[in-house]
């Protein structure tokens, strides 16, 4: 089983050139709204028709530009889970599922087949309610079930939790990995939220306005993002525009300090990025005996100090900089009780440890290849 | 009161029924076709469909006149070939509501198919549903509501149609009479009495109209209210 996707679109103010390949997996597509992720989906399942490109799954060829193959979204064994589930609504659950049923083959009769799916999914009993008497969890356990029905080789989810709260979202996830783990085929699962990525998703492609970067492992997304755009989706909080200076060191623009990097640094780096977590703070009698500062360490001023539940945050401004600039402000986050004496207006010490120092590329290298007619 | 003759209640009821039919379908499949037809093909569409609503309904009959009158073009070939006319007949009112109203239930129901889900069309066509299937088991019944009331407005418009069907049919009482058309005409006789009392059916069956619409909605308004309180407590 495999899905490979070549496609571009274009519309006046935006286009959307999406490239990636899945094996056997559960890949998400993880995109700030608007970044053409659901668009994604639409093209793969025959709703919305790419520009040019080419759309394999399992064997099959769904879209080819150049032969022109465009199977109906019918013909093609997509099955898609939308945010809101899009149950029909004049129809029970029973008929809703049977619908899809009935116009599938399967093993058993009719109701054995039904019956099967609502122990599976959990919801027999309920089999003459209409979806606007379900719960959300019930309502998500039922469109699972009619796209199974239905035969899929390639399941899709368009951002399922993104519309609960907190506590439904964790029963429903957990339903939605159940569901992900029993799946023979390719799963693509299309989200803003880094945390459902890391738990559900093997590997990540990051989407940002309409392209694509490479698909990589989950874990080394959040351990070491490249670009800018993935590292804002992975969850980093502090940014600097930074300046190359050797291999191992970088200059921050706007915190205004040279900072040392165990990463390489490369010639094309724009920015660097610190997660909050990982910045702590020391007193002032911390500076060597010569006055100087140590190995990056540098003195802020503190504008703010916030109590969160489980977390102190103190955000702090690099001496000599405009902390009314975006980038100058930095965030660091933590555990209760080890903010010390940081209260505003203090002048306090960051430091950040070499390891900790993400150099950040500005956007996708731009490859010569990257047009569709290349394939 | 005795001596009332019921002929124009009941020219009116048949001529509205027949157009509020065939409205019916035809709405419907305009609708339907011109919700998905590409902009510039909606919007010349959308404006010559609309058109007999916002003109006057004398220039709808005039240009009615023109065709099926005997010497226009469909009606003197009806005459050559069949041998009757298409005017001064009790179904000449026909083409006058129907033409009047078909704007109204094709608004309407493309309103309703404008503001129904795509999203479940379009998961229902990734669950391998066929199009005919979509349409008769998922579209229209989630867009009843818009269909119900682009229907009851029609048969409400055509029971009250005067201009364009005055001027097709004229008034020959016991033949092509209706409702409104007989208020004016007895009117002008100044039989006020006759007048006032087709007034007061008229006014009987608009309060009907607008009762049944109102209870539409209660009808499916009810349910959903019920079902959220429900779905609440689940």
């Amino acid at each position: 089983m495999s899905l490979y996707v070549k496609i571009k679109k274009a519309y006046d103010d935006f286009t959307l050139e999406a490239e990636f390949e899945a094996q056997n997996e559960t890949m998400a597509l993880l995109g700030a709204s608007g970044c053409g992720k659901s668009l994604t989906l639409r093209c793969i399942a025959g709703i919305t028709k790419p520009d040019e490109g080419l759309i394999v799954s399992d064997g099959v060829t769904l879209f080819d530009s150049r032969k022109g193959i465009n199977l109906s979204p019918q013909r093609r064994r997509a099955g898609l889970l939308f945010q809101n589930y899009a149950l029909f609504p004049n129809m029970t659950v029973e008929e809703n599922v049977m619908a899809v049923l009935s116009k599938h083959g399967g093993s058993g009769s009719l109701r054995e087949r039904y019956e099967r799916l609502a122990r599976n999914f959990y919801f027999d009993g309920l089999e003459n309610h209409y979806p606007a008497q379900l719960s959300g969890g019930q309502q998500q356990r039922v469109a699972l079930a009619r796209i199974m029905a239905s035969g899929p080789s390639l399941l899709m989810f368009d951002e399922p939790l993104s519309a609960l709260d907190s506590y439904l979202r964790w029963q429903l996830e957990d339903e939605l990995a159940r569901t992900l783990e029993a799946f023979p085929g390719d799963a693509l699962y299309v989200s803003h939220n880094r945390d459902e990525v890391i738990r559900l998703c093997g590997r990540v492609c990051v989407i940002d306005h309409g392209r694509f970067e490479r698909a990589r492992p989950t874990k080394e997304l959040f351990e070491s993002p490249e670009t800018l755009a993935s590292s804002l989706l992975s969850g980093c909080k502090n940014y600097s525009r930074a300046a190359r200076l050797t291999d191992v060191t970088v200059r921050a623009l706007d915190w205004d300090v040279d900072l040392e990097c165990s990463k390489t640094v490369d010639a094309g780096i724009s920015h660097i990025g610190v997660r909050s977590h990982y910045i702590s703070i020391a007193p002032e009698d911390a500076l060597t005996a010569d006055g100087q500062t140590g190995t990056n360490m540098f003195r802020c001023r503190v504008l703010k100090v916030t109590e969160d539940v489980f977390s102190t945050i103190v955000d702090v401004c690099p001496l000599g900089t405009d902390p009314g600039h975006d980038f100058s402000r930095i965030r660091i986050e933590l555990p209760k009780g080890a903010a010390g004496g940081a209260e505003e207006g203090v002048v306090v010490l960051a430091v950040i440890k070499p390891k900790d120092i993400m150099p950040l590329r500005p956007d996708l290298p731009i490859t010569p290849d990257a047009k569709c007619d290349t394939i | 009161m005795s001596a009332m003759d019921l002929f124009p209640l009941y020219n009116s009821l048949r001529v509205a029924s027949i157009s509020t039919f065939i409205t019916f379908f035809a709405g419907i499949c305009a609708a339907h076709y011109i919700a998905r037809a590409p902009k510039a093909v909606k919007g010349v569409l959308d404006c010559i469909l609309t058109l007999p609503m916002v003109l006057p309904p004398t220039v709808v009959g005039f240009f009615l006149l023109k065709t099926i009158g005997p010497y226009g073009p469909v009606g003197s070939v009806v005459l050559d070939i069949w041998g009757f006319r298409l005017t001064m007949a009790w179904y000449s009112a026909i083409f006058a509501t129907t033409a009047v109203t078909f704007p109204l239930m094709y608004r309407t129901v493309r309103g309703a198919f404008e503001s129904f889900d795509r999203t479940l069309l379009y998961s229902a066509q990734t669950l391998g549903l066929s199009d005919t299937f979509i349409f008769w088991r998922i579209t229209i019944p989630n867009c009843k509501q818009g269909i119900l009331a682009g229907t009851v407005l029609a048969f409400a418009r055509a029971l009250g149609e005067f201009g364009a069907t005055t001027m097709v049919t004229g008034y020959i009482p016991g033949r092509t009479a209706t409702i409104s058309t007989a208020v004016y005409q007895f009117w002008r006789e100044g039989n006020d009495a006759l007048a006032y009392k087709w007034v007061a059916v008229n006014l009987v069956i608009s309060f009907l109209v607008l009762t049944t619409v109102n209870m539409l909605e209660n009808r499916y308004d009810r349910p959903k209210r019920a079902r959220a309180v429900l779905a609440d407590k689940g």
